[in-house]
């Protein structure tokens, strides 16, 4: 019906199957969630997400989300810089092992991290003199969410520096400028979408963040319960209506935060393209 | 530009040079990338064997070859061999519909096949109980006809084919829209039939694309944590997956036994990561 002149066959049956599983796999089962919540009346709703210990929960797993994709864009950045910009012994060893949060089952991240940031443990017990402790607090849910978003800054920016023409840091550093100046200048406006979308893409996946994050946090309640938890927690209540309004909630955020990583990825191939045709023109 | 400004200043390069770091700010910058990286990554990976081997590899052996971790492990091999190659037909279908033909709607498409990833794992597991647990849509249904789904093996899969749902459409997707449709459409002209132009054109073509949408569709399927968490219900030996059963032990303060598991899904990653590195060489040699 809507298909174009075209003498490939399967066009009905391939999107005609992907509509079927699309809507049997993702869309009626994320539809429960709505037309459950909507059986419930505005008060009960509104009493569920807004709880005060629910409430604990969105700040500390919105703060921590926060944090974490703070610390990932800084440290992502150089990492991604590093990469491709120096050479070092084991630099594709170390490249490869970048992807390790999205290889490794997050039930593992979790009891390891837990481990090693506990006050006797390889990097705990390093701060632990300091006053720092970190497992069994906030600052643990912060460490678990940014060993889980690392990879999306660090393979957001690679690309794009990769990309990056050489002649406009020549052209800036032969008119004048210095390193810094031609980093802050030059470079930076270039990647800084990149950098943004690695940001957000970390936060996004961050904020419903549940197995590397319940074996280091602790789990005190209004301190550190994340919000995915509380959904556990109410369910293993039998509170059904409960945990339901919670995911709708954190549903409309994530899809409005997918609304905007989708509006900046568009932005971001906005600013980029100009680098490409000079460096083409360039004679060899 | 003119490429006088581009050139000159090569003239000018000593040492470091104008476009690039001085060598003791160089190494400092390794050196802090490295130590993050450390912190944050490799020490976490060596703590799981570590941890696994500190009581000898007789105590290893034996939280490997524990009844309930073999059927966890069962367990988790029948779920990502019924996922994986579901999500994988489905994959292809429908990078083949998005990407041979144009249609309305294509874009709104790729953004709903794209939703899995942005929902919560817990909510993930949470749809399915609110579907068939029972006080669910098909509760009544289920309970009357004696159908287990929640806390059985049956959400267990529907869990993973959710959370697996977008990895080998992503991959194929992009992939089959730079090759274009001119390939098939020769065969097509020249008499061959849809499912041999599938067969000896469109298949070659994006096999090294398709794989590694597979190794990612498995690794996530093999290690999911939270979806399967909330609709297994933790039956020991039944309805407990690896991650589950790592979970389980490290609560009964068996960290041992916890990492000794662990270290199966270790070595999933590990795999995973050096085949996903040597199948990317050979999706960029392709282009």
């Amino acid at each position: 019906m809507f298909r174009q002149s075209n003498v490939l066959p399967g066009f009905n049956i391939s999107l005609g199957f992907t509509i079927f599983y699309l809507s049997l796999v993702v869309l009626i089962p994320l539809s429960a969630v709505f037309l459950k919540s909507f059986t419930l009346t505005w008060d009960q709703f509104w009493a569920a997400v807004t709880a005060p210990r629910v409430l604990a929960s969105y700040r500390l797993t919105f703060g921590a989300s926060l944090v974490a994709a703070s610390i990932n864009a800084v440290f992502g950045l150089l990492v991604a810089w590093v990469l491709v910009r120096y050479e070092f012994p084991a630099k594709k060893l170390v490249d490869a092992l970048v992807d390790l949060p999205f290889a490794l089952p997050t039930a593992v991240a979790g009891i390891t991290l837990a481990t090693i940031y506990a006050k006797n443990g390889w990097v705990g017990q390093f701060l632990a003199p300091l006053g720092i402790k970190v497992a069994f607090t906030p600052l643990g849910v912060v460490v678990a969410l940014t060993f889980i978003g690392l990879p999306f800054v660090v393979r957001t920016i690679q690309p794009i520096l990769e990309d990056f023409p050489k002649e406009m840091e020549e052209a800036a550093a032969s008119l004048g400028a210095t390193r810094v100046q031609t980093f802050v200048m030059v470079i930076l406006p270039s990647i800084g979408p990149a950098v943004l979308t690695g940001f957000a893409l970390a936060f996004a996946r961050a904020i419903g963040e549940y197995g590397s994050v319940i074996f280091i946090a602790g789990n005190i309640p209004m301190v550190s319960e994340i919000t995915p938890l509380m959904i556990v927690t109410k369910l293993e209540q039998y509170d059904e209506a409960g945990a339901t309004s919670i995911a709708a909630a954190m549903l409309v955020a994530s899809f409005l935060l997918l609304l905007g990583i989708n509006l900046l990825q568009a932005w971001s191939s906005r600013v980029l393209p100009p680098a490409a045709p000079d460096q083409q023109e360039e004679p060899a | 530009m003119t490429s006088q400004a581009i050139t000159l200043p090569r003239v000018y390069q000593v040492d470091a040079g104008p476009t690039s770091e001085s060598t003791p700010f160089r190494r400092l910058l390794i050196v802090v990338a490295l130590t993050f990286l450390a912190a944050f990554l490799w020490l976490p990976l060596a703590a799981v064997f570590v941890g696994a081997l500190r009581e000898g590899l007789g105590v290893y052996w034996e939280a490997l070859t524990d009844p309930d971790a073999l059927s966890a492990i069962k367990l988790t091999v029948i779920a990502a061999l019924i996922s994986v190659p579901v999500n994988m037909v489905f994959g292809i279908a429908a990078a083949w519909a998005i990407a041979k033909f144009e249609f309305r709607g294509k874009s709104l498409l790729i953004t709903l096949i794209d939703l899995p990833f942005s929902v919560s794992p817990v909510i993930a597991g949470l749809l399915f109980v609110l579907l068939f647990g029972s006080h669910g849509w098909f509760g009544e249904f289920l309970a009357e006809h004696n159908i287990r789904i929640v806390f059985a093996v049956p959400a267990i899969v529907l869990a993973t084919l959710f959370v697996t749902f977008p990895f080998v459409a992503r991959e194929l997707i992009p992939l089959m829209q730079e090759q274009g449709t001119e390939e098939e459409e020769a065969a097509i002209v020249l008499g061959a039939s849809g499912w041999q132009t599938f067969w000896h054109i469109t298949l070659p073509n994006i096999r090294w694309g398709l794989l590694y949408g597979v190794i990612l569709c498995n690794a996530r399927a093999m290690g999911e944590f939270g979806a399967v968490s909330v609709v297994s219900g933790h039956i020991r030996g039944l309805t407990n997956t690896i991650p589950l059963h790592v979970e389980i032990l490290y609560n009964e303060y068996n960290a041992t036994a916890a990492f000794a598991v662990a270290t199966l899904l270790a070595f999933l990653a590990l795999g995973t990561l050096a085949a996903k590195t040597l199948v990317a060489r050979h999706l960029r040699g392709h282009h």
